[in-house]
């Protein structure tokens, strides 16, 4: 993937997976995000950037109604998954959850197993009749996260006991382990070595070929060497939303250049 | 920035710290020497407290005894009339045989007076359990009386004028020579932990206290540690943040810091006064200890969740684990540490607690340890104000002793809550 020059990335189009009309999120009085329009892709990954503050983790976690436990937070506006608006009431969000897994920036794996840690998701949703059935999902999960070999060993040893870059690992194979249909990751690399790092990239850019992935990154390097998708968040307003080749090389927007160029920032 | 060459300048502000060091360094001494001499002055108090009670309580660890051989004399004890006879006579003539030379009715009367009043019911007990052993001779080991016990430590002085002394010269050449018999020995007390409280110092002990104690206890654990956690739980993950929850938590704030005799009025009123519940049981106390302890739990318990780290609470979720299943699968195991550490120190707390359970008649005389938390007792720290409040000498050693075992609990409960903090701890 490394080899590909940017400019001739051109990604396939797929269905809509994720669709967001004049979101507006709101902290109290203020507002945080403003009227977002996009549409996130399936099997794609799409990358947030911006600088600090600009909104890109916030809508990210719009999308898995993790604002929702946060008292003073508000959300305003529609977001679909597959044609779905997940703010309805009828939707529970531990369902949605289960649909939109989501990796966060520091490792946070539960002070348990290796193997509870990936198993508890598919076992507090019911999708495991047995044991053997539970022992298969952790398996594909770890597998699914490059991380199986590395850990087959010693299952019930404490996941906290894992590298940093094992445990980031970790909690991929968590939310995998659920079988989503969108991945929402939020600087999963920020807490990793480059060697990690790359390998979580490498991973991402596997994933894709089943999940939706959202990832927000500081990087710009990284969002230009995983994403197929691109979308550029300044002071809560979505900037600019392309492929991410034309947004590196050929941005429309001047504030999305001076971010690119390194002007703001 | 603008001048870098400018060297004077740099140098300067090199020597305006180097001119303010020695003021910091003098700050920093004073401030280690201030904190130093403020620990050497609460461990010089805190040896200057357990060193004067193990002065005086020490004496109460071991008893003065005298050992006599008993002749169960048929004629004073019919097997017939058990648990009837005329034990104390046997006693004093058993102890008369080892003095020769007292013959009347009130020098008898003065030497029975040696033995502890409780020595009779030991002959008693043991023939009732066996009366095979009337007309036989039997070994007895009994406590002397409190008078003489104090003789034997050397609490009473010898040279004061006899007119002033509770033991009168007469008396002292008996035991004197009892002694010189070998028949007094000075072995553990073990009356101090079987025995429950007496009107006689050398038969008062500290089990119906110890017992009361563990009731109220237990009673405190069982209703202040579910009902503290669900509110602190309910308080701290899923009550809404707003001016009611703000209200309460000032309110169980204040709680913690209510004196706790105010507590003690309260049960007396509700549950005495309205409930119409039996006055110094155990079950009573521990509920009014249950007040106390609670809002020292839901804080303690509230400071627990708080520390575990979002992260945990968000992965949770992100899973798609319901609220209540984030909080007992994952907060709140966490927590247990931190919870466990404040219950026991709460529970700590009410242990040594006084006031509220003289408010509801926990300070009663009671001579037998309670069997249900129903019946009544007394408690640790109710039965050393009763002592201390005892006009009898041996009862001064018997305080000292009684606030050394609380210390000893006490000591030990803290010492547990740092074994398990450090034990269930768990790093991220």
């Amino acid at each position: 993937m490394y080899d590909n020059p940017l400019t001739k990335r051109t990604a396939v189009t797929h269905e809509v997976k994720i669709s967001a009309r004049g979101v507006n999120v709101f902290y109290g009085e203020n507002r945080a995000i403003k009227d977002v329009d996009v549409d996130i892709e399936d099997k794609t990954v799409t990358a947030f950037i911006g600088p600090s503050g600009c909104g890109k983790s916030t809508f990210l976690r719009c999308l898995n109604r993790m604002n929702d436990t946060i008292d003073i937070c508000s959300v305003k506006g529609l977001i679909t998954l597959d044609g779905e608006d997940i703010y309805a009431p009828s939707i529970d969000p531990v369902q949605l959850r289960a649909k939109v897994g989501m990796v966060f920036q520091k490792p946070n794996p539960f002070p348990k197993s290796i193997y509870d840690n990936v198993g508890y998701g598919p076992k507090i949703h019911g999708m495991a009749q047995s044991r053997a059935d539970l022992d298969e999902i952790v398996e594909r999960a770890l597998r699914r996260a490059a991380l199986w070999e590395e850990v087959k060993d010693r299952l019930s040893s404490p996941g906290t006991g894992l590298s940093g870059g094992q445990q980031q690992r970790l909690c991929i194979a968590r939310a995998v382990a659920t079988e989503p249909e969108v991945l929402l990751m939020d600087e999963p690399c920020s807490a990793l070595d480059p060697i990690a790092t790359a390998q979580v990239e490498e991973l991402i850019d596997e994933l894709r070929e089943q999940y939706s992935v959202v990832i927000v990154t500081h990087s710009m390097q990284q969002a230009a060497r995983v994403s197929q998708k691109t979308a550029f968040f300044h002071l809560g307003h979505l900037v600019e939303f392309g492929e991410t080749g034309q947004i590196f090389t050929n941005p429309h927007d001047p504030r999305t250049e001076s971010y690119i160029t390194g002007r703001i920032g | 920035m603008t001048d870098i060459a400018a060297g004077p300048r740099r140098l300067s502000s090199t020597e305006t710290v180097r001119a303010g060091l020695g003021r910091r360094k003098r700050h920093q001494i004073m401030l280690q020497g201030l904190g130093l001499a403020a620990i050497s002055f609460a461990f010089l108090m805190l040896a200057t407290l357990v060193g004067s009670l193990v002065m005086t309580g020490h004496k109460a660890f071991t008893q003065t005894h005298i050992t006599l051989d008993v002749y169960v004399d048929p004629a004073e004890i019919p097997a017939a009339g058990l648990p009837r006879g005329g034990f104390r006579d046997v006693m004093t003539a058993a102890l008369a045989e080892r003095i020769p030379g007292v013959e009347s009715r009130a020098e008898l009367r003065a030497l029975g007076a040696i033995l502890s009043n409780g020595a009779q019911f030991m002959l008693r007990d043991r023939i009732v359990a066996d009366p095979s052993l009337i007309g036989q001779t039997i070994t007895m080991r009994v406590p002397v009386s409190d008078p003489y016990d104090q003789l034997k430590k050397g609490l009473i002085d010898r040279e004061t004028p006899e007119a002033f002394r509770r033991v009168k010269d007469q008396e002292i050449a008996w035991f004197d020579t009892l002694m010189a018999q070998g028949a007094i020995t000075e072995p553990f007390n073990w009356a101090l932990f079987r025995n429950a409280d007496s009107r006689f110092p050398e038969l008062a002990g500290l089990k119906g206290a110890l017992i009361g104690s563990a009731w109220a206890l237990l009673v405190c654990f069982l209703i202040s540690f579910p009902l503290g956690i669900g509110a602190a739980i309910y308080l701290e993950e899923f009550a809404p943040k707003n001016r009611v929850s703000d209200l309460i938590e000032v309110n169980i704030n204040n709680l913690a810091a209510v004196p706790s005799v105010v507590f003690g009025l309260l049960a007396l009123a509700v549950f005495l006064g309205w409930f119409g519940m039996q006055r110094s049981a155990p079950f009573v106390g521990g509920l009014t200890l249950a007040l106390m302890t609670m809002p020292t739990i839901i804080i303690a318990t509230r400071a627990a969740l708080k520390a575990v780290p979002p992260s945990i609470r968000e992965a949770a979720l992100g899973v798609g684990a319901s609220r209540h299943q984030v909080v007992f699968g994952h907060v709140l195991p966490l927590a247990m540490p931190g919870i466990l550490t404040g219950t026991i120190i709460g529970l700590a707390q009410a242990l040594g607690e006084t006031a509220p359970l003289l408010l509801i008649g926990m300070n009663a005389f009671i001579t037998s340890a309670p069997s249900t938390p129903f019946d009544s007792a007394t408690a640790l720290p109710t039965q050393i104000f009763i002592w201390a409040d005892s006009p009898e000498r041996g009862f001064v050693s018997r305080t000292s002793a009684a606030i050394l075992v609380l210390l000893t609990f006490l000591v030990v409960m803290n010492a547990l809550a740092i074994f398990l903090r450090n034990r269930f701890e768990r790093k991220w």
